[in-house]
């Protein structure tokens, strides 16, 4: 857990501070200096428009980062609501919105994806929305039978016999007591958003082609893959997996931290 | 004016009835006491009383007030009006709330100030324990705790189910007496227990769930006994 927190620490300092401190606009073209190999002066080397990769794929984690973000936290925000209403209702409720949750969930997801991307056509937002829209299902699961566990122990009973009411059970009790599950919900998500927004940029469904993100400087690598340029694939391709493994590893440890297994659990 | 079963059927599911037919009263200021074997639907009467379980059939009345939900339906008049004290007073505490909010809980949930301080001593809870979580604390001093929040909540009558049994004997005596302080003050009180000597020490009125017959007290109509079910579970 240490080791991935200091090198996500790194990638994100990385990330924050390179496009800081180059002060230059990592979309502006020179092609006099396209598709130079990595050197001291350009460190990842430079793409089919003269960009320097160093800079770009800053500014590239940067996106990615802060897309996956808004995904996972919008996701599971959606997810929580659906999990709570349906764990708290039950009943006919709870199989209505549950069957539909199955029926999203059943849906290739990347496909959803795309048709909501096109629909919004290629912004940030829609983005966002495709990954967000078709990846709540499995926080809706967790938090629902989180849900369904707590509400009917004797201290939810004894706060309504105090009076309380539902809106005060829901948020004095049982979202308190699913917050950590959605945490990690959330942490979890994020390696997962940041590959998806990759695939939709690299399908050419996502951002357009001069924004950096690592998806778009995947795609672009394509062209100079065949002229040589192996630099331009492999230092995207081998942020994108440190990144992700790195979030993947912090996230699993985080879980044993925040939910380990009761020690009544232990003992059954 | 008390706390009334009427003939009152209940069960679970589509499973037997647990309950049939049984009435049963508790006036202010009495102890009622409950016995009988596992499995003969004492908790579910208890549950029934408190307005967490809905009656197949017949009524539970709170000072005249018929309970027509359960609940977060419960009427309006009779909410805050029955306590209740569990049998596990780890699964009755939110573990991640101190005992001082714990035991104001009651008074938050309808915007009144509590004494905490006050409410702890007199369920002789010392100050220093206010500031911990439920894992850091014995059962006894626990279940002292939830008896603190009923009694913040004001209630007119308190089911006690089974709530000593986790407890030693110097425990299940202090507490007990604690809550015949509160009978002698005008409490009605619901007595559940296996333990018949401890009902029958300190109950004004007995009901008894035997299979065999009710015994009937003062205060107290038991009707027809409940069908025994054996190892009972929720559906």
């Amino acid at each position: 857990m240490v080791v991935a927190g200091a090198l996500l620490a790194v990638v994100v300092a990385y990330a924050v501070l390179v496009p800081w401190v180059a002060g230059v606009d990592d979309r502006v073209t020179d092609y006099s200096s396209a598709r130079l190999a990595p050197s001291l002066e350009n460190l990842f080397g430079t793409d089919s428009a003269g960009r320097d990769l160093f800079v770009r794929i800053a500014s590239a984690i940067r996106t990615s980062l802060l897309v996956a973000l808004a995904c996972a936290l919008l996701a599971t925000v959606i997810g929580v609501v659906v999990g709570t209403t349906a764990g708290l209702a039950g009943g006919w409720v709870d199989r209505i919105v549950m069957r539909s949750t199955d029926a999203v969930n059943a849906l290739p997801h990347l496909l959803l994806g795309i048709v909501i991307v096109a629909m919004f056509r290629g912004s940030l937002l829609a983005v966002v929305l495709s990954i967000a829209l078709t990846h709540w299902t499995q926080v809706a699961r967790i938090i629902r039978s989180e849900i369904l566990s707590l509400r009917h122990r004797p201290y939810i009973d004894a706060a309504i016999l105090a009076g309380a009411g539902r809106r005060r059970v829901i948020t004095g009790h049982l979202i308190p007591a699913a917050a950590p599950q959605a945490l990690i919900a959330v942490v979890l998500l994020l390696p997962h958003a940041v590959w998806h927004e990759s695939t939709l940029s690299f399908l050419g469904f996502g951002l357009p082609p001069h924004e950096a993100s690592l998806g778009t400087l995947l795609e672009e690598a394509r062209s100079s893959l065949l002229l040589g340029g192996w630099w331009t694939l492999a230092f995207p391709a081998g942020v994108l997996v440190l990144t992700t493994v790195c979030v993947a590893v912090f996230g699993t440890s985080l879980r044993t931290v925040l939910a380990p297994p009761q020690p009544s659990e232990l003992r059954l | 004016m008390s706390l009334d079963a009427i003939d009152v059927t209940a069960g679970y599911g589509r499973g037997p009835h647990v309950l049939d037919r049984v009435t049963l009263s508790v006036a202010p200021g009495s102890v009622v006491g409950l016995t009988g074997p596992s499995g003969t639907g004492k908790t579910t009467l208890a549950r029934v009383l408190a307005l967490l379980d809905r009656p197949r059939s017949g009524t539970v009345t709170v000072d005249g007030v018929v309970a027509t939900g359960t609940r977060f339906r419960a009427p309006r008049a009779v909410r805050g009006a029955v306590a209740m004290l569990f049998q596990s007073p780890r699964a009755s505490t939110d573990p991640r709330h101190t005992l001082a909010a714990i035991i104001a809980e009651p008074g938050d949930v309808v915007g009144r100030r509590v004494d905490v301080l006050e409410a702890a001593e007199r369920v002789g809870l010392t100050a220093d324990l206010l500031g911990r979580r439920p894992h850091q604390v014995s059962d006894g001093q626990l279940q002292r705790a939830c008896l603190a929040r009923a009694l913040v909540q004001a209630p007119r009558y308190l089911v006690c189910d089974e709530a000593t049994a986790m407890l030693d004997a110097a425990t299940t005596a202090s507490l007990v007496r604690l809550v015949l302080a509160e009978a002698a003050g005008g409490l009605g009180v619901l007595l559940i227990s296996h333990d018949t000597e401890l009902v029958g020490a300190c109950c004004t009125s007995v009901v008894d769930f035997a299979p065999a017959a009710g015994t009937v007290g003062a205060a107290a109509q038991a009707g027809t006994t409940a069908q025994a079910t054996g190892e009972r579970t929720r559906g």
